[in-house]
């Protein structure tokens, strides 16, 4: 065995990998726990890896390189995916010239998300062939045969991950590869490509005969495998599961599955044939024995205790064992909370003081939420501040109406906190508004990540930058204010209360750098400022 | 078969839990056995309860390391007993921050290290695999502090398990009882 050859990687890591072994001529995506390391690596490793300023975007970029013949990976956590939704239904209507992966990581157990939704869902709605890897060798050669896939019938393909697989580090042998994608180039494929109804119609006739091909396909393909064990018991898994299945029921009899839509039916039912009892072990939702016994194979599924939250060995073997006594409570850990230092503080500090209803959003500072701030009134997704506290302005009556306020972050707000601010000089609420934009120039939470409104690329190169107050600005808004919280001081607090009793709509941009990453920051600020003397110094252009 | 060896590390976010883990994964890589690492990191840098398991053995499936089943538990912080302590199995031992002088160590941001070093004394793994994996985990100035902290660890574990031995006592009864009482 060469040892050498032997390496530690991520599930993410291992995604990354193979992306760059197989050519893929472009990466784009928005950070998300736990998908965020796989364009990061795909970077390192030599890839071209873009962020975009949110998942739809990207998965736009890489459905046009997908046009143009290239190979290309989008990547997003699994609510990115409702984000991305729109494009991903018709692109798998219009297929693809080049080859396109669109990896899900889903987040059951709620790691570091809020919400478990299983997006194996989205491949049976929007008709998608869908892979599930159930450790880093796996993600590795899923890839390969995601990219075959991809290119063979002309589809997006979604390449489906949960937390365990991208973030446990299980060992890959990479295998030599030879398999050089075709040089990008268009070709004109009017019918195909622009759905108006007319063409959209046989569109979808076709992508319903392509998966009527890939099912059929499906029945002999090498991604599902049988674990040979005895006749008694059958088992019928994907992804992690299968890796707790076969250290909690190390002689049943398994059948594997890798590529899970369209589901190789008449495989699982002569797989079924073969065991006495034939249980399906699956995390999240009933999705694969929902599949097989609308087919009339009988099996056996989880109890609905078991949807809930991960699924690990120690719960395997209560599944098997049709365990339904209440399951033991995890002790308590130290909850996160804001970092001692952040700016953060002050600010929900002043929301607290002053009683105000936050509309809260996505980032590090939903730790607002807990104690000693207890400061935030809701958090439902990725720029859902804005609406929602423009929505509570509208109906509440006016001495509630006026403690309303929407804190959103720096990246979630170009994410999709724009469209909000549209909405609030649209639809002004009769109290005015505010919006606190808490500008740390990094996106903290998911490990700092650049953004639109850093002015930095993934590779922390200087590129174009959204400016948030010009942007406010150039919306028509008039009390637009930068301010830096400091400690000690109550300048934020009086900013807030002239904001709230002004009854105008009002913008506050709280910046400051995140103290994690700050001297970073001013190492990449640096290089941008030589960047910009180098560039004016330069002869200008003829 | 050999037995898989269940090992999880736990911490506080910022205290190099997942660092350790790295180089965990990284000798038993190193020592040719099949290894996985897993853990949960999205809110590591919040100063929130961060764990790591790391299981090798001829063949490792799940990477989660099952409660109960955790041959050694080490924890960097005392508090983080009590929330992790259901994951060792009967008989597993429990390494604790009192398992080494803190007065000796280079610095109080390798205690981590210091800490792989007494479970490196219980462990298969040769030292020279434990020396390039610190190398390889630890850049330019940072490897000489790690090094001395993992060999303070490493020798002083020996040296318990073996006046201990002497007195047929478990070897880590003493480490066990002051982690409960921190």
């Amino acid at each position: 065995m060469n040892e050498s050859n032997r390496l530690l990687l991520s599930g993410d890591e291992a995604i990354a990998l193979a992306a760059r072994h197989a050519g893929v001529a472009l990466g784009a995506g928005y950070p998300g726990t736990p998908s965020t390391e796989i364009l990061e690596y795909f970077h390192e490793l030599g890839g071209h890896a873009q962020w975009s300023p949110n998942e739809k975007v990207a998965l736009e970029v890489t459905i046009g390189a997908a046009f143009g013949g290239a190979r290309a990976l989008c990547t997003m956590k699994h609510v990115g995916l409702n984000v991305a939704s729109d494009p991903l239904f018709t692109a798998a209507y219009t297929g693809v010239t080049g080859a396109l992966i669109v990896v899900s990581a889903d987040d059951p157990g709620m790691a570091s998300s809020q919400n478990e939704q299983d997006n194996r869902r989205y491949a049976v709605a929007a008709g998608l062939p869908m892979l599930e890897p159930s450790d880093s060798q796996e993600a590795y050669d899923f890839m390969f045969a995601a990219i075959e896939l991809s290119e063979r019938w002309k589809i997006p393909v979604l390449f489906r991950v949960t937390t365990r697989v991208c973030h446990s580090y299980t060992v890959v042998r990479p295998r030599q590869t030879d398999s050089a994608p075709k040089p990008p180039s268009f070709e004109r494929d009017v019918l195909g490509r622009v759905m108006i109804p007319a063409y959209a119609r046989p569109a979808h006739r076709r992508l319903r005969q392509k998966l009527t091909e890939m099912q059929e396909w499906n029945e002999h393909c090498e991604l599902n495998r049988i674990v040979q064990g005895g006749q008694s018991l059958g088992i019928i898994t994907s992804g992690i599961s299968f890796m707790h299945v076969r250290e909690a029921a190390p002689d049943a009899r398994v059948l594997k599955l890798g590529f899970t839509h369209p589901l190789p039916l008449k495989k699982i039912a002569q797989f079924v044939k073969s065991v006495g009892r034939c249980l399906v072990i699956e995390e999240g939702d009933p999705y694969l024995v929902e599949a097989i016994r609308a087919e009339g194979i009988p099996v056996e599924g989880k109890a609905d205790q078991y949807r809930f939250g991960e699924l690990d060995v120690a719960r395997v073997r209560r599944i098997l064992n049709n365990d339904l006594s209440p399951e033991p409570a995890k002790p308590p850990g130290k909850p996160p909370q804001l970092c001692d230092a952040c700016q953060y503080r002050i600010v929900f500090e002043a929301l607290r003081k002053k009683d105000c209803i936050v509309a809260g959003d996505i980032g590090c500072y939903t730790l607002g939420v807990l104690q000693p701030f207890e400061a935030m009134d809701s958090c439902v997704c990725m720029g859902a501040s804005l609406g929602v506290g423009l929505g509570l302005r509208h109906v509440l009556p006016p001495d509630q109406a006026r403690r309303v306020v929407s804190v959103i972050g720096d990246s979630t707000f170009v994410h999709s906190g724009i469209s909000g601010l549209v909405e609030m000089v649209y639809n002004p609420p009769p109290n005015g508004h505010v919006l606190i934009i808490l500008d740390n120039s990094t996106t903290a939470m998911t490990g700092h990540q650049e953004h639109p409104g850093t002015g930095r690329t993934l590779s922390h190169e200087p590129t174009g930058k959204v400016v948030i107050e010009d942007l406010a600005r150039s919306l028509g808004i008039r009390r637009v204010h930068v301010i830096e919280p400091r400690f000690g001081s109550d300048e934020f607090d009086r900013l807030l209360t002239d904001c709230l009793e002004s009854g105008e709509l009002a913008v506050i941009i709280a910046r400051r750098p995140c103290i994690l990453v700050v001297n970073q920051l001013k190492k990449y600020e640096e290089q941008r400022c030589e960047c910009n003397a180098a560039q004016a110094a330069a002869p200008a252009p003829g | 078969m050999t037995k898989v060896t269940n090992i999880v590390v736990a911490g506080l976010g910022g205290q190099g839990v997942l660092k350790g883990t790295d180089i965990l994964a990284d000798v038993a890589l190193r020592a040719g056995y099949d290894v996985k690492k897993s853990e949960i990191k999205g809110m590591s840098q919040r100063g929130g309860s961060v764990t790591g398991d790391v299981r090798f053995g001829k063949q490792v499936f799940s990477p989660m390391v099952p409660a109960g089943e955790a041959d050694f538990l080490l924890v960097l912080e005392p508090t983080q007993v009590k929330p992790q302590r259901h994951m060792l199995r009967p008989g597993g031992v429990l390494i604790t921050p009192d398992a080494v002088r803190a007065d000796q160590l280079p610095n109080k941001r390798t205690l981590n290290v210091a800490l792989l070093g007494v479970l490196s004394a219980h462990l298969p793994m040769a030292e020279d695999q434990w020396l390039a994996a610190l190398r390889e985990g630890f850049a330019g100035s940072f490897f000489e502090g790690n090094q001395k902290a993992f060999l303070i660890g490493r020798k002083g574990q020996r040296e318990e398990v073996q006046s201990l031995k002497s007195n047929d006592q478990s070897p880590m009864t003493k480490a066990r009882d002051s982690g409960e009482t921190a």
